[in-house]
């Protein structure tokens, strides 16, 4: 049960992950979180103003039980798989980050200075949080998938155009990263 | 009842990725610093795995439990848009710490302040959707 408790290793999560992936290839479908973004605008009645969010929103029922699944997975492994141990970061990354400001690492999942009320309720806090959903949701639909739809299922069925979009989310990712984090935060 | 198997996998799915620590901000700080094999170690098994089971299933012949041959649907050809749409994911992806999937589950483990962004990328979807038709693909 201990080792339930405790954080995952790589090679068991891994693994899993790609279960996931094949369970839903099997059961028909395929693995893609972000084309949930797009039927949850369709229902919304976004079809009225492009012809993008004009689709059948009921034939996307079983993605959004997916993610009502995977919002109640997120519930059970806090509530009862978790020990609370803090996550077992490279000490580099712990020092950086508290230069940088961020002072209790790695101990929740994720940075009270971005995710926490207070911070979110400054012009700061909530620009930050609006630019970052807002650049994941235009990006993902854009690129046609997430980390889900081309790093996992896309690279596994050895396409190029994923390969070619993950390469992208690099490009991105360690632009924020080295350049413009340092200057949020720093 | 046809609905219980997709809750059980979104289930499974959202305690991997908790377990993983593949939904915290750090865990995504850190690769996109190289600082650590983590993520590198879930992705490349994640995939490596993937590789040879899609190849199993289709030499095989295997069909879903929907009766077709098994057969991912290929992404459309191009490459400005998976460059320059990926490369936006990437830096909403490094700032938020979390990408689509994780947005969801993070909800469940109690951080109600990720509603926000579940917003904010609903409206960068309804942006691209309006402009759709004006971007390079």
């Amino acid at each position: 049960m201990d080792i339930l408790l405790q954080p995952w290793p790589w090679y068991v999560s891994g693994p899993l992950i790609a279960l996931v992936m094949l369970l839903l290839v099997y059961f028909g479908k395929t693995f893609g979180m972000s084309s949930n973004l797009q039927t949850l605008c369709s229902i919304g009645g976004a079809g009225k103003y492009s012809d993008y969010f004009k689709l059948d929103w009921k034939a996307h029922r079983w993605n959004l039980t997916v993610v009502l699944g995977a919002v109640l997975g997120g519930y059970i492994a806090t509530q009862f798989l978790s020990d609370g141990s803090a996550i077992a970061l490279n000490a580099e990354t712990i020092s950086e980050l508290n230069d940088l400001g961020f002072n209790t690492v790695g101990e929740t999942l994720l940075p009270p200075e971005i995710y926490s009320w207070e911070s979110v309720l400054s012009l700061k806090g909530i620009s930050v949080l609006v630019i970052a959903g807002f650049l994941v949701g235009f990006g993902t639909r854009y690129a046609g998938g997430c980390t889900s739809g081309h790093a996992i299922t896309g690279l596994s069925n050895l396409q190029l155009p994923s390969l070619i979009a993950v390469i992208g989310f690099f490009i991105g990712g360690l632009i924020m990263t080295f350049l413009i984090l340092p200057l949020i935060f720093g | 009842m046809k609905f219980l198997k997709f809750l059980l996998v979104g289930i499974f799915f959202g305690i991997v990725l908790v377990k993983s620590e593949a939904v915290s901000w750090y865990r995504i700080y850190e690769m996109f610093k190289f600082q650590s094999f983590h993520m590198y170690g879930i992705i490349g098994s994640a995939v490596s795995l993937g590789i040879l089971f899609i190849w199993l299933f289709k030499k095989f012949k295997v069909r879903s439990t929907e009766g077709q041959e098994i057969d991912l649907v290929p992404k459309d050809k191009g490459v400005v848009r998976y460059i320059l749409g990926g490369t936006i994911f990437g830096l909403g992806w490094a700032l938020a710490g979390a990408c689509p999937g994780p947005m969801y589950i993070l909800v469940g483990t109690g951080i109600f302040s990720m509603l926000i962004v579940i917003a904010a990328a609903l409206l960068g979807t309804f942006a691209y959707g309006l402009l759709q038709k004006k971007l390079p693909h």
